[in-house]
């Protein structure tokens, strides 16, 4: 008797997980569908500021700092993007892998690894680990908006800044603010490659690598407002901001692929779980029924073999 | 009237694209005006600026943009714009209450967004 309230009471528990596990994944797949469109909407200024950029490139000098490869790099920065919520299955732990074995590398070419971390769940991986943090950031990652890339570029910038000859000439390597001077930024983010597959990928943003190209025909000789130097200067950041945002957006894709996925095999195995119970609690209900029966034909037996003495 | 193909872009989409006659922009430098067969020419756009578009059919599209970049290259002309919206987009109500912000930026931005809107700051 008491085995069959049990059971009953565990697929009650098993049906009611099972609905948030289904929503969760109705949600995700929805969002998946939102922040691909993000990603898709955010194509046209990435294509559009590549080609000013390369019109830029031919005009002016190519010894911008976030050009230039440091002959000693020291600190590296990498940046790494997790998810603000849990339920979305190997996610951060495939993105913090991947930046553990950054880090590793890095130590190993002699540099020191500075975290900047974007996400609650890697801010608590590392936290609980006493690792030290230099800044991080969370609350937006299921849905960026440029100017949270602008806010961590823009941190980024500043500490790779710091790093430059001239700044190390000016003083210390660190300014008022207590900023500490980086040589290389790493971004270590999560590619969208379908909606079952997500990779964790490891780029370099900061120095940015030169392509040179060989265009056909004659470049259109443009007119400057202010002069190219000054343009490519302003320019070169907002470019890392880009690559920085959609980053970021390619992330937010995959954190929701990851999170249906997970969703669906934890509604599946709750569905098999239920049903498992269903027969076990039928199975006991019966055998109970059975032992019933029996008791009242033993009991009916009983009575009449003493009535007809 | 000669056309020129103008495209407005945002970081998180593209706001409008299409043929037009003129474009007005703030550049860095000063207010510039563009027209059919404008030389190639990049200009980097002020925080809190107005840019007005003139298509072929007369209309004007207004949109406030803060801070990017406008690139005229052969007969197409492109707005990079950090964040824009478009006239009819904006709330006036809240772009009204962040005029008398604290924020210095937010306060530059609010005021681009009332201009558009058609009010005077």
């Amino acid at each position: 008797m008491a085995q069959l309230r049990e059971l009953r009471n565990r697929i009650r528990s098993v049906q009611s997980t099972r609905k948030i596990t289904k929503a969760q994944e109705l949600i995700a797949t929805s969002r998946i569908m939102k922040a691909q469109a993000r990603v898709e909407a955010s194509r046209p200024y990435a294509e559009e500021i590549t080609r000013v950029l390369t019109a830029l490139a031919d005009a002016s000098p190519l010894d911008h700092p976030l050009l230039t490869e440091r002959d000693s790099s020291k600190r590296s920065a990498v940046l790494v993007v997790t998810s603000d919520r849990g339920f979305c299955g190997a996610y951060n732990a495939n993105v913090i892998r991947a930046a553990e074995d950054l880090q590793n590398t890095l130590r190993q070419q002699g540099k020191t690894p500075v975290l900047y971390v974007i996400g609650r769940k890697g801010e608590t991986y590392y936290r609980f680990r006493n690792r030290e943090i230099t800044q991080s950031w969370g609350g937006f990652t299921d849905r960026p908006d440029y100017a949270n890339a602008a806010d961590v570029g823009e941190t980024l910038v500043k500490a790779f800044m710091q790093g430059t000859e001239e700044a190390k000439k000016e003083g210390s390597s660190e300014d008022d603010e207590g900023v500490l001077a980086v040589d290389e930024i790493h971004l270590v983010h999560t590619e969208f490659v379908s909606m079952l597959t997500q990779r964790p990928v490891i780029r370099r943003i900061a120095p940015l690598e030169v392509e040179y190209t060989q265009s056909e025909g004659v470049r259109p000789a443009y007119d400057f407002e202010p002069d190219a130097e000054t343009l490519f200067r302003a320019l070169l950041p907002k470019y890392i901001n880009t690559r920085l945002f959609a980053g970021l957006l390619d992330s937010a894709a995959s954190e929701h692929a990851a999170r249906r996925t997970a969703m669906k095999s934890a509604t599946d195995n709750a569905d098999e779980i239920v049903q498992n119970l269903s027969r076990e609690a039928n199975r006991a209900r019966q055998a109970q029924i059975t032992q019933e029966i029996s008791e009242i034909v033993g009991g009916v037996e009983a009575l009449s073999s003493a009535g007809s003495e | 009237m000669a056309e020129m193909s103008v495209e407005l872009v945002a970081v998180e989409r593209r706001l409008w694209s299409g043929k037009a006659t003129s474009v007005v922009a703030q550049t860095t430098e000063g207010v510039i005006g563009i027209l059919p067969g404008h030389e190639p020419m990049l200009g980097q756009l002020v925080e809190g600026g107005v840019v007005k578009i003139t298509t072929p059919e007369h209309e004007t599209v207004t949109a406030a943009v803060h801070g990017g970049f406008l690139s005229v290259a052969s007969g197409v002309v492109s707005v990079l714009a950090e964040s824009a919206e478009l006239a009819q987009e904006i709330d006036v109500a809240a772009a009204r209450r962040e005029a008398e912000g604290d924020d210095e930026q937010t306060r530059v931005r609010a005021r681009s967004r009332l201009r558009v809107a058609g009010y005077s700051v």
